[in-house]
């Protein structure tokens, strides 16, 4: 037999165990892969295209779709972007709850990363856990914005809601909960010999491949790099909040894992001191609160909420562009819009973190056998949608 | 078989005529009621993520939601499978691979689009990218919601679970 | 997990103030007739089409150590398309706090420009991105493939703005 017919071309998904939307294509010489390459385009929604037709306040539930899992941070990312185009800035309090929600997000996501991973690994338990504990997180979000997921909470100028009564004492309950729980996964699935004996030193990636290839979030970090949008440019409440960033050298799968609950642990101690030091005051932007004729006043603040005055409806920055960046639960997320002065942006460009981390895929599954690809596939945390936008 | 030949010239083909008269008597009441109670208990939804709306749908699965009480439980291999979840945007590459993974299921089997982009598109409705469920697929039931909440998803089971009981399912009668 | 005081050390680090980002991009970019401006914190660089894989090898020789997003924009009243690199560093804290956007002008009938994937192997999947969506020609990438449209796809690349989807309100 000659060499290249030993080699077969294996097809997978893009109906497949793991979460789905994506197909490896997979040259397998027995029971190694020689080479996989990902097809994505699945869930390529057109993102960027529908954009360029919608006002600027409709972009804001657009972009969360893609990342479903983590929208909080994306929305952020498009405000910032926004705010720096119009030359606005949040009030104090408004910034300091965009970080609440952002972090309470981020243990969510990770969570859910969690569990994917698990149910790829087999471990059924870690899913039903994971997402059980997903869940508290989400709870406390939906009182605090009304929706399970896609939160629109950040606008142009502020946030939608202050916090409901009795938020804090219910978020402590939680955050206690949390924190007895994350020994249990250590004991039932981190410290488990088979999860150990397949994530470890499974699919290396090395500390300059991370940097070479542009590898984002906690991929980047489990390889040695502490790069963290939140400490390098630091946007809303985290300059004056006090959190570490979480690194690993070993750069396997394992690390990869073992980042984000670390960064689980550090969200918990960032929400503490968040509900701790969060200033009091006005949570839209003077300007437009200045709109709001005095009978909405009263209304909004008897509810603790919002009422969208009709300047963010049709926004019109001027001439121009600006980019933001944040550090989302995958990694960092860019936004970049140019604006030609009209209320819809002339181009929009989302580069989401899984974008910049499919690469991963052809790089890391290589000379690795069949039965790592979903064990490397889960810790990447990869979220089709989000990629392809 | 007992005939051979010269019986089934004046029987017919007794194999095929058991297997007709078998077909006429599930068809009867007692017998049909209780296949379709079979059906509507055992529901495998496949391993088949389309979109966002996913998550949500993992969320349904999952223990605060539980869908697993009703009957459904989602498998890996549509083989064995007789439910598929429309989860969300089905775009152009993607209702390819729905249909090849819809056509590999063994009948009776049905069809929940889950979520207002495989209902008209949603918010993505005049993207150039989309197909809408409906044209490529029989739909028995669509949650609207932009996601669904996973309550959403469990009131959809069981909605398809009494349609599947009343013999009214789409799935059933091709 | 980080020691803390490396972490923190990071943090702290003096990020180069808005004047000397611009001074340090002209010394190494001296010679390729570089146009420096910026705005809104965010500092751009535009270069001569044929000058741009030698801006990239002098930034990357300078510290930009990877590519955070590639863009083309489609310009059909000047006939052109612009591409946009936002560059950025991993390791070194002073550049890591900016975001420098490289760009250069294509002409919009024969966007050809050559991959930028020797110099930063980051760009590979941004730049199979715009060459579908786009249409931009970079000649040297390594993958011919599409990426996120079919491999049927045929027409107008889809983000130029001579495509056309439907729009809701009474413009429609």
């Amino acid at each position: 037999m000659s060499e290249e017919e030993h080699v077969l071309e294996l097809l997978i998904g893009p109906q497949h165990p793991a979460s789905g939307h994506m197909r490896l294509v997979a040259k397998v010489d027995g029971d190694v892969v020689v080479s996989l390459r990902p097809d994505i385009g699945y869930v390529h929604r057109t993102v960027e295209k529908l954009a360029e037709t919608k006002n600027y306040i409709q972009i804001i539930p657009l972009i969360e779709r893609p990342p479903l899992a983590d929208t909080a941070n994306h929305n952020l990312g498009y405000v910032l972007a926004l705010e720096r185009l119009l030359g606005i800035e949040a009030p104090p309090r408004a910034q300091w709850l965009r970080t609440l929600l952002a972090e309470m997000t981020r243990i969510h996501s990770h969570f859910y990363g969690l569990g994917i991973h698990g149910i790829m690994l087999g471990s059924s338990t870690a899913f039903m856990w994971a997402f059980w504990d997903r869940e508290i997180m989400i709870e406390l979000a939906q009182r605090l914005t009304g929706a399970r997921l896609t939160y629109s909470y950040m606008i142009p100028g502020g946030v939608r809601r202050d916090l409901p009564p009795g938020f804090e004492d219910e978020m402590d309950k939680a955050l206690r909960y949390l924190e007895r729980r994350i020994p249990d996964y250590h004991k039932i699935f981190f410290d488990n010999p088979v999860t150990r004996a397949r994530l470890e030193g499974v699919g290396v990636l090395r500390r300059e491949d991370a940097i070479r290839l542009g590898i984002v979030g906690p991929n980047l970090r489990a390889s040695g790099v502490p790069y963290d949008v939140r400490k390098v440019d630091p946007y809303c409440a985290y300059p004056e909040l006090d959190f570490n960033v979480v690194t690993r050298e070993e750069g396997d799968s394992l690390a990869r894992m073992m980042v984000r609950v670390g960064e689980i642990r550090e969200s918990i101690n960032m929400i503490r001191q968040i509900l701790k030091k969060m200033p009091d005051g006005p949570i839209l932007e003077e300007r437009y609160l200045k709109m709001i004729p005095p009978k909405w006043k009263e209304w909004m603040a008897q509810h603790r909420r919002i009422k969208l005055p009709a300047a963010l409806i049709s926004l019109r920055p001027p001439k121009g562009e600006a980019v933001a960046r944040v550090e989302a639960a995958r990694g960092e997320a860019v936004y970049y819009i140019v604006s030609d002065g009209s209320p819809k942006p002339y181009r929009f460009r989302v580069v989401s973190p899984s974008i910049r981390n499919v690469v991963l895929f052809e790089h890391l599954i290589r000379n690795c056998r069949v039965a790592d690809i979903p064990a490397i596939y889960g810790s990447l945390d990869y979220f089709p949608p989000e990629a392809d936008r | 078989m007992v005939c051979g030949i010269s019986g089934s010239m004046w029987l017919g083909d007794l194999e095929r005529t058991a297997r007709k008269a078998a077909r006429w008597l599930v068809e009867r009441t007692p017998i049909r009621s209780l296949r379709d109670w079979g059906i509507a208990f055992s529901l495998w939804p496949v391993h088949f993520t389309t979109a966002c709306c996913g998550a949500e749908f993992a969320a349904a699965s999952a223990p605060r939601f539980d869908a697993e009480r009703f009957g459904f439980l989602p498998f890996v291999a549509p083989r064995q499978c007789n439910l598929m979840l429309i989860e969300g945007t089905l775009t152009k590459k993607m209702a390819d691979a729905a249909i090849w993974v819809y056509e590999q299921m063994p009948e009776p089997k049905f069809v929940i689009a889950m979520g207002a982009c495989a209902i008209d598109g949603g918010i993505f409705w005049n993207s150039y990218n989309i197909v809408r469920p409906k044209d490529i697929l029989p739909v028995e039931v669509f949650i609207p919601g932009c996601p669904p909440r996973p309550e959403a998803v469990a009131r959809a089971v069981i909605k398809l679970q009494k349609r599947i009981r009343r013999g009214e399912a789409i799935g059933l009668k091709v | 997990m980080a020691s803390k005081s490396e972490s923190q050390v990071q943090g702290k680090a003096e990020a180069a103030p808005p004047g000397e980002i611009e001074t340090l991009l002209g010394e190494v970019l001296e010679g390729l007739s570089p146009e420096i401006s910026s705005a809104r914190g965010a500092v751009s660089v535009k270069v001569p089409p044929d000058r741009l894989k030698e801006a990239a090898e002098r930034l990357k020789a300078a510290g930009f150590d990877h590519v955070k997003a590639v863009t083309g924009i489609d310009r059909p009243d000047s006939g052109e398309i612009e591409l946009v690199y936002h560059v950025s560093s991993y390791l070194d804290p002073r550049l890591s706090k900016w975001i420098v956007a490289l760009r250069t002008t294509l002409p919009r009938d024969n966007p050809e420009t050559p991959s930028l994937y020797d110099v930063w192997p980051s760009v590979k999947y941004h730049e199979m991105e715009q060459r579908e969506m786009l249409g931009i020609h970079f000649s040297g990438h390594p993958d011919p493939r599409s990426l996120l449209l079919p491999e049927s796809y045929e027409g107008v690349p889809p983000l130029r703005k001579d495509f056309k989807v439907k729009v809701e309100g009474i413009n429609a």
